[in-house]
């Protein structure tokens, strides 16, 4: 990669308005950055030889990894959905630009995610386990009976992934910036061509191995970050006067900026703490994102390749390291702040910082990690949103004979169609709120919910009932994050907007996924009122029947019978 | 904001809720004498924390500051040490009987 462009002669002016910053090429940074990378390509393509399986052409083997992953290996499987180039880039560039509302929330989302995870995960997985499923979307079909509420889930689960996959390719772009490779040439073409030649990198030890090449990429990628994390929260404090120091800063430049804004008749933008009218913001951005995490596919496909719910449960208590560390990693925005980064371009703040704190070799080491920790999620996630087209459109709209070989061959390229609608996302959106790109697949996703997790529980809501409720949702919420401008973005530029009738900003997944609630609720009413027939349940009995002697293999062979319920229901 | 399956904001001491009802049941041959105790003391745990973080406007203040950390800040990593422990004790409590062969490892 680094012969792209060649060595930049002397210091280089970066290509942002408004933000003079120098980005250089260095040969030691760069040169062990791509030594890391070469070793997890290594690694990726290496692990489609890991635990082979018996028949690899069952879409099991390279969309779950056999199913077969212990609490040892879903823990850095799992937390590698928490460590993103969301942690790395995007949340400190958001603590930097605005402070605690829009930055240090996903703190409090990666704390409320588990306990919602502890209550969801384990019988999603017993039903997924005991009836062969292998996406949400598969879920919502058996249980609902209805293939079209699979179809909804599942477009909605690839849709929203691309942003969150593109979220990925931003943070490897800004670190390729700062590292001075490629991106200040003029040509686009050689501007770009890093970020190219990594992710083909990515999509084709995604494209061989399956789930087995995050799986085991993720063991690298975590020790890397955790050394890069740990030197990080330790030694810069110490260099820019410790963490009460480090808040002073932050708190004085977000008190500059806000009496600037109202000086020059803004509304102030930044939050040291939230005031009273920015709780509702900051509690909906944290329980909103929490809920969406936990159906987003690529979460679901990391919880479904575990081999015990117990394993699920046991994790709960042990993942909120990640959450720990995400803490840390969010205060390396105000770590910049200290140390006097000035950028206007805030998914820059990070590189910048290692640039000017570290020495070469060291920022060589993080910036691999930063990139690194990239792929992982964006291998997971592509994989994720493939498994939904092979199972969820291909097989039941396309072609119903599809086996279980020709599944996974579809899969396959359609993970390869996943990282290309990720790339229109970053160039069609405004890429400095970076933040904002995974905010936005939050609204889409969160409309699944209903049709997913309350289903687990009951199978009172209509099935087209649930499809109504999705599609006000999905409307609503696109329709809010359309409207909201940035600086430098006329639509989709952020994901709060006033909540009707509380006179105050909040989430606007959450805002839609109520106005969906309260749908599914009114339309079951009427659809009951009308006598309209409920669809078949698939999956009745299997979260409770038994004790889970039915192995995946037992399950594709004798397709679940829709037995008289017998789970309570309504 | 909350809605019932997924975050139990509710009062945490009335009649168990229904999420960690049913996931903390193992199957139907366990002992449902058991049960109800261990379910209302698993929804206390989980909610508790949920419940906490949630109500930011009992927190969103700057002092008393901690190791430099001002309240708002250290506060939520309080409560992130605190869930982590809450969890650990109730997947200690709803641990599946050891001959489950579903859930063996």
């Amino acid at each position: 990669m680094g012969r792209v462009t060649g060595p930049v002669t002397g210091p280089v002016t970066g290509a942002v308005a408004g933000a003079p910053f120098q980005t250089s090429f260095h040969a030691t940074e760069t040169g062990i950055f791509i030594a890391l990378f070469l070793l997890v390509t290594m690694v990726g393509f290496g692990a489609a030889r890991w635990r082979r399986a018996s028949d690899p052409r069952h879409l099991d083997e390279w969309g779950l990894g056999g199913r077969g992953f212990g609490a040892f290996v879903a823990w850095f499987l799992i937390g590698g959905d928490i460590f993103t180039a969301y942690t790395f880039i995007a949340v400190p560039g958001a603590m930097y630009a605005s402070g605690a509302v829009s930055g240090w929330f996903a703190v409090a989302y990666t704390t409320v995610v588990w306990p919602i995870v502890f209550v969801v995960m384990p019988r999603l997985w017993t039903v997924s386990h005991r009836c062969g499923l292998v996406t949400p979307a598969d879920y919502a079909e058996a249980r609902f009976g209805s293939r079209a509420l699979g179809l909804a889930v599942a477009i909605t689960g690839i849709v929203a992934t691309m942003p969150y996959v593109a979220l990925q390719l931003v943070g490897m772009q800004a670190v390729f910036e700062v590292m001075g490779v490629g991106t200040t040439t003029a040509s686009g073409l050689v501007r770009d061509l890093p970020l190219v030649l990594a992710f083909a990198i990515l999509a084709a030890y995604t494209y061989t191995a399956g789930m087995r090449a995050p799986a085991l990429v993720a063991f690298v990628k975590d020790i890397l970050i955790y050394a890069v994390v740990a030197v990080c929260v330790i030694y810069l404090p110490m260099r820019l006067g410790g963490y009460g120091h480090i808040f002073d800063a932050a708190q004085h430049k977000f008190a500059v900026a806000n009496a600037k804004a109202v000086a020059a008749g803004h509304r102030p933008s930044a939050a040291f703490v939230p005031g009273p009218k920015q709780l509702l913001a900051y509690g909906t951005l944290a329980l909103g994102s929490a809920m969406a995490l936990v159906v987003y596919p690529h979460t679901v496909t990391g919880v479904l390749s575990t081999n015990s719910r117990q394993v699920i449960r046991r994790n709960t208590a042990l993942l909120p390291l990640y959450s720990l560390l995400l803490a840390f990693l969010a205060l390396t925005g105000y770590m910049a702040i200290a140390a006097g980064i000035s950028t206007a371009n805030s998914r820059l703040v990070v590189p910048l910082l290692i640039e000017k704190e570290f020495p070469h070799w060291f920022a060589g080491v993080a910036f691999g990690a930063v990139a690194i920790g990239a792929l992982v999620p964006a291998a997971i996630m592509s994989i994720a949103a493939a498994n939904l087209f092979a199972r969820n459109i291909y097989r039941p709209f396309l072609r119903p004979s599809a086996s279980a070989a020709e599944q996974t061959a579809v899969a396959r390229l359609a993970s390869l169609v996943v990282k290309v609608g990720a790339l229109a996302f970053v160039l069609g959106m405004d890429t400095q709120n970076s933040l904002n790109l995974q905010l936005l697949g939050g609204v889409w996703i969160l409309q699944t919910f209903p049709s997913v997790v309350i289903g687990l529980w009951t199978r009172w809501p209509h099935r087209w009932a649930l499809l109504a409720g999705w599609a006000v949702g999905i409307g609503y919420g696109t329709y809010e994050a359309y409207q909201q401008a940035s600086p430098v973005a006329h639509h989709f530029g952020g994901s709060l907007a006033e909540v009707p009738g509380l006179g105050r900003t909040g989430y606007v997944a959450l805002t839609a996924f109520v106005l969906n609630v309260a749908v599914v609720v009114l339309a079951t009413l009427v659809l009951r009122a009308l006598r309209t027939p409920d669809g078949g349940d698939a999956t009745a009995g299997s979260e409770r029947a038994g004790t889970g002697a039915q192995s995946p293999e037992l399950a594709r062979q004798r397709p679940p019978v829709a037995a008289p319920s017998a789970v309570a229901e309504h | 904001m909350t809605e019932p399956p997924s975050s139990p904001v509710g009062p945490p001491a009335g009649p168990p809720a229904g999420p960690p009802d049913r996931v903390a049941d193992g199957g139907p041959a366990a002992p449902r004498s058991r049960r109800p105790a261990v379910t209302a003391t698993v929804a206390v745990l989980l909610t508790v924390q949920v419940v906490a973080l949630l109500a930011v406007g009992t927190y969103a203040k700057t002092g008393p500051r901690l190791g430099g950390f001002p309240f708002f800040y250290w506060y939520t990593l309080l409560w992130l040490l605190i869930g982590a422990a809450c969890m650990a004790l109730c997947a200690a409590l709803t641990r599946d009987r050891p001959r489950d062969p579903g859930d063996a490892r």
